[in-house]
This record gives structure tokens, sequence and C-alpha cells, in this order.
């Protein structure tokens, strides 16, 4: 068997067990449904409510995916340009760490007053908050060339674009992949987040609607198909990741 | 007569027309309190060509500071480098640099990052394929060249480095302690390979070390430097015939030469 396939296997393995203790638990404590359902009444309620559970999970995760793109889209370039440009580090970078003082979930309210209850103020909440990581991963993945290289490149007469495209950009690439994935998990807390302060649609709006009705089962249902969609979002990075970094140290190949 | 011989840094045969010609060079660096160094100190040197010379001293005496202004990394604070002739007062191009780490770009074969040389340069590397394969093999790793560098030993990794220095054919190779990371078996290994490369190739190489065993062993001259500020303090000339093995470090020659260097840094008080 290949090292992947063990390891999904031991995945797939860990998660049964944990469903497996949680019946257990469930069962030998007698606890009631409205405090910790049966992953059987959990597994039951995705069934029965897939197609309005699967509307709203299309809704949260276009939000997710808009904010997290936004932010990527533009936090590498401005980046780029800090590294690039003495002048523009000078302008850009101040107010941008001065934004990321104030708690990016506190502006939800502000941006439903801006933007409405549409799918607006949750990719504006996602991007916010997913931004960061990536601007500042990209910043110091940029700058963490050896000096020495530099001078070597400059040696062989490389322009600056020319050592910036074939050394500095590749040389970023594992810390740029590090901050894309901490967004990716922040992303949705983002997304979350302002579906929460106002939104009709959307597995926040289920988690609200849910817990107003003490109804468990569906706040337990909604909380896994979150994991899910927020780990299969993870995964899809770390994919993207090892097609375009196979050569890094945390791709290789684990020694046993 | 003595088994060491002093020598001039600047009398050499056809002085005025030294391939390099280092003249009352200084450098001053603005340190982190605003203080002034100075790191190199009014040098004057004159390297001929297919010479090898060693700059010896002892760790941030600006062996490398001198290094970097050869190569016009760095611009001097007075004074002036000139190479063929002409004064360098911007990165020289037509150069090879190793430096102490290898800086082999991770995501690169082996064959990439002799290549790298030539793609920095806007040059299309393909022409230089069958080349850069038969240097790779000159040097133990005909095996190696689809290889990554993090499946390579540090030795491996060094000669790769060398190979990237030498495949545009430059006359000119400076050397930054090159060996300094390796253990040292690899170290007099990569030693005797350094030598002969340089035999068959005659390039002029200027070798920046802080061990006298090995500015001794590869040297023609040795240029004994100054803890910080970095001034000359004596050159010598190595006169043991070429190619030299590893025996050599055996005779009598030899450590005449180590010993006499050894003194001149106890005098310095480099080693107390």
């Amino acid at each position: 068997m290949s090292e992947r396939t063990q390891d999904v296997v031991w995945s797939v393995a860990s998660f049964l067990l944990i469903i497996l203790a949680w019946d257990l638990v469930v069962r030998v404590f007698k606890i009631a449904p409205y405090l910790v359902p049966a992953p059987m009444l959990v597994l039951d309620t995705i069934v029965q409510d897939w197609r309005t559970l699967g509307v709203h999970t299309l809704w949260t995760t276009g939000a997710i995916l808009a904010g997290f793109l936004a932010a990527a889209l533009v936090a590498i370039p401005l980046a780029m340009l800090i590294v690039v440009s003495p002048l523009l580090r000078r302008l850009l970078y101040p107010p941008m760490v001065a934004t990321q003082a104030i708690p990016k979930i506190a502006l939800a309210p502000l941006f439903i007053v801006w933007f409405g209850f549409g799918l607006v103020p949750k990719i504006a909440v996602a991007f916010l908050i997913a931004f960061f990581p990536i601007v500042i991963d990209t910043i110091v993945g940029l700058r963490s060339i050896d000096p020495n290289m530099v001078q070597l490149a400059r040696s062989m007469g490389a322009p600056p674009h020319r050592i910036f495209l074939k050394l500095r950009l590749p040389n970023a690439l594992p810390m740029i992949f590090g901050g894309l994935k901490v967004a990716s998990a922040l992303a949705v807390v983002g997304a979350l987040t302002g579906e929460f302060v106002g939104s009709d649609k959307g597995l926040g709006y289920v988690l609200v609607q849910a817990s107003g009705n003490l109804n468990t089962a569906l706040l337990f249902a909604t909380l896994v198909i979150l994991s899910v969609v927020a780990m299969a979002f993870f995964y899809a990075v770390e994919v993207i990741e090892r097609i375009l970094i196979p050569w890094h140290v945390s791709q290789r190949a684990h020694p046993s | 007569m003595s088994a060491v011989q002093l020598a001039s840094a600047t009398d050499i045969a056809d002085a005025g027309n030294a391939f390099i010609r280092v003249e009352t060079l200084s450098k001053t660096f603005e340190t982190r309190d605003g203080a002034p160094t100075l790191a190199v100190d009014n040098v004057e040197l004159n390297i001929g060509g297919s010479e090898f010379v060693s700059l010896l001293g002892p760790s941030g005496c600006g062996k490398s500071t001198l290094l970097s202004l050869i190569a016009g990394l760095i611009q001097p604070s007075s004074g002036r480098v000139r190479i063929e002739g002409r004064p360098v007062t911007a990165p020289y191009t037509n150069i090879g640099i190793v430096f102490q780490n290898d800086l082999l770009l991770d995501w690169r074969t082996v064959l990439g990052n002799v290549l790298v040389q030539f793609e920095m340069r806007g040059q299309d590397p393909r022409p230089h394929l069958g080349r850069a394969r038969a240097l790779i093999a000159s040097v133990g790793l005909g095996n190696f060249e689809t290889k990554y560098p993090w499946e390579l030993s540090g030795g491996m990794r060094q000669r790769v480095s060398i190979c990237r220095a030498l495949i545009h054919d430059p006359p000119l190779l400076l050397m930054d302690e090159p060996f300094g990371a390796l253990d040292a078996l690899t170290r007099e290994q990569l030693q005797v390979d350094l030598q002969r490369i340089w035999q068959s190739s005659r390039k002029t190489v200027v070798f920046v070390t802080h061990s006298i065993g090995e500015a001794v062993f590869l040297s023609d001259r040795v240029v004994v430097m100054t803890p910080r500020p970095g001034k000359i303090r004596q050159v010598l000339r190595i006169d043991l015939p070429r190619p030299r093995g590893v025996e050599v470090r055996n005779g009598e020659p030899f450590a005449a030469n180590v010993r006499h260097i050894n003194h001149l840094f106890q005098e310095m008080g480099v080693i107390k």
C-alpha cells in the first residue's frame, strides 16, 4: 500500500472511531437528543433536509471562495509592491497594519448597513480576515532570500525583474502557501460571521435558526457540513501547493 | 634557501598589465550605531592571469569584502579595481563566483542549477546542454544531473555550484570560503579537484579562506591579511611543484609555510 493510501485509510479510520465513541457516549449516558443527538440522527437530518441544506451550503461556499480569492488576488500583488518599492512600503504598510487592529468581525454590522443582506457583506468580512496572513507571509517569503544569492545573480548580469521572477518569487512560494492555508480557514470564519449578523441564507443563518428552535440535530448537521466544506477547501489549497512546489521540504515524503 | 619565500603584493611579472589590479583600495561601512568601520584599508594587489591567489585571514578581516569589491558587487570608498585594464564600477559579469553556501535553487535539478547561469544572463540555455552535462560528469556527478539539491550531500552540492560558476567559461573565478562548511575529508577531496580544474582551465582564481593549510596547498601566492581593518600583512609565494597531491602536506616545505603563517597570526594576536 502506498504511503498516500495509507494516510487516507488512517484518516477514515480515525473519523469512524470518533463517530463510534460519540455514539457510545450518547447511548451509555443517555444524553437527551436536544443536547447531543446521536450520529445517526444527525445523518438523518442531513439526508432529509439535503435540498435546503445544499442551497445554503452553496451560498456559504460561494461567499468563502469569493472572499478568499479576492484576498489572494489583492494581497499577493500588494505584498510584491511593498517588497519592491520602499516608497510604497512606507505608504501602504502602516495603514494596512492599522486596519488589522480593528477586530474584523466587529465590522460585519457596518457592512450590513453598507451592502445590505446579500452576499457582498459576507464576502467583505471573509476578504478582510483572510487578507492579512497572505500579505504578511508573502512579504516575509519574498524577503527571505539569501543576500549572497542576489549578489550571485547580479554577477550573472541579471536585472532586478529577472531576479524577482526567477529567484525571489519561487523562493517565496512555500511561505505564500502557508499564508493561503491560514487564510483558507479564516475565510470560513469570516463568511459565517457575516451570515450570523444579518442573513436569510447560508449555513450561518441555518445555525442561528436551529439554535433559536433548539433543533440540535440540525445544528450538528450544519456543523458537520461546515467542517467538510472547510476541510475540502484547505485540502484544495494543499493540492495546488503540492503541484506547484513539489520540491519544498514540507512536500517531500516523510522518513518513516 | 628557506622553504618560505616572501613575495610582493604588487611586483609580479608584467605588473602594469596584471589581470587584476587593486589600487589603494579602501572600504568603509556605516554600522548600525552610525560609527563608520574600516573594513579594507589601503590594499594594493596585483594578480596575474591564470594565477591562483588566496586571501588568508581571520573572520571579519575584510577578505570577503575585498572579494566583493573585486567582483564589483560593492563599490569602494576610495581607490579602484581594474580587471583587464578596465575599472570595475558595476557588477563584473565575466566571472564565476562560488560562496560558502552553495546557493543552489531547491526547485531546480542539478542540470537546471548549472544552466541558471545562462538564464540569469537572459540567454537560451539549450545550446549549452551538452557542455553542462559533460562538466557535471567531469566533477563526478554524471548520474545525478536530474537529482534535486536536497538529494545530494554537502560536497556534491558544492561541486554543482562550482559547475555553475564554470559553465560559461569565465576567465576569472572568485571563491569565498567555498569549502568552509564541508567536513575535513570532503574538503581535501574538493581541494584536489579544484586544483585539477584550475590546472586544466588555467583560470585566474581568487580564493578567500581562513584555513592556512588550504591556502598553502592551493595557491601560487598567499596574501596574509591583518584583523580588521583588513590590510595586507605579508605575501608568500608557494613554489611547491604541481600537481600537488595530498602527500604534499606531509613534506617539510608545506609545513614550513604553515608554520610561518601560524607565527604571523600569533604576532598579530589572532592566535594566542
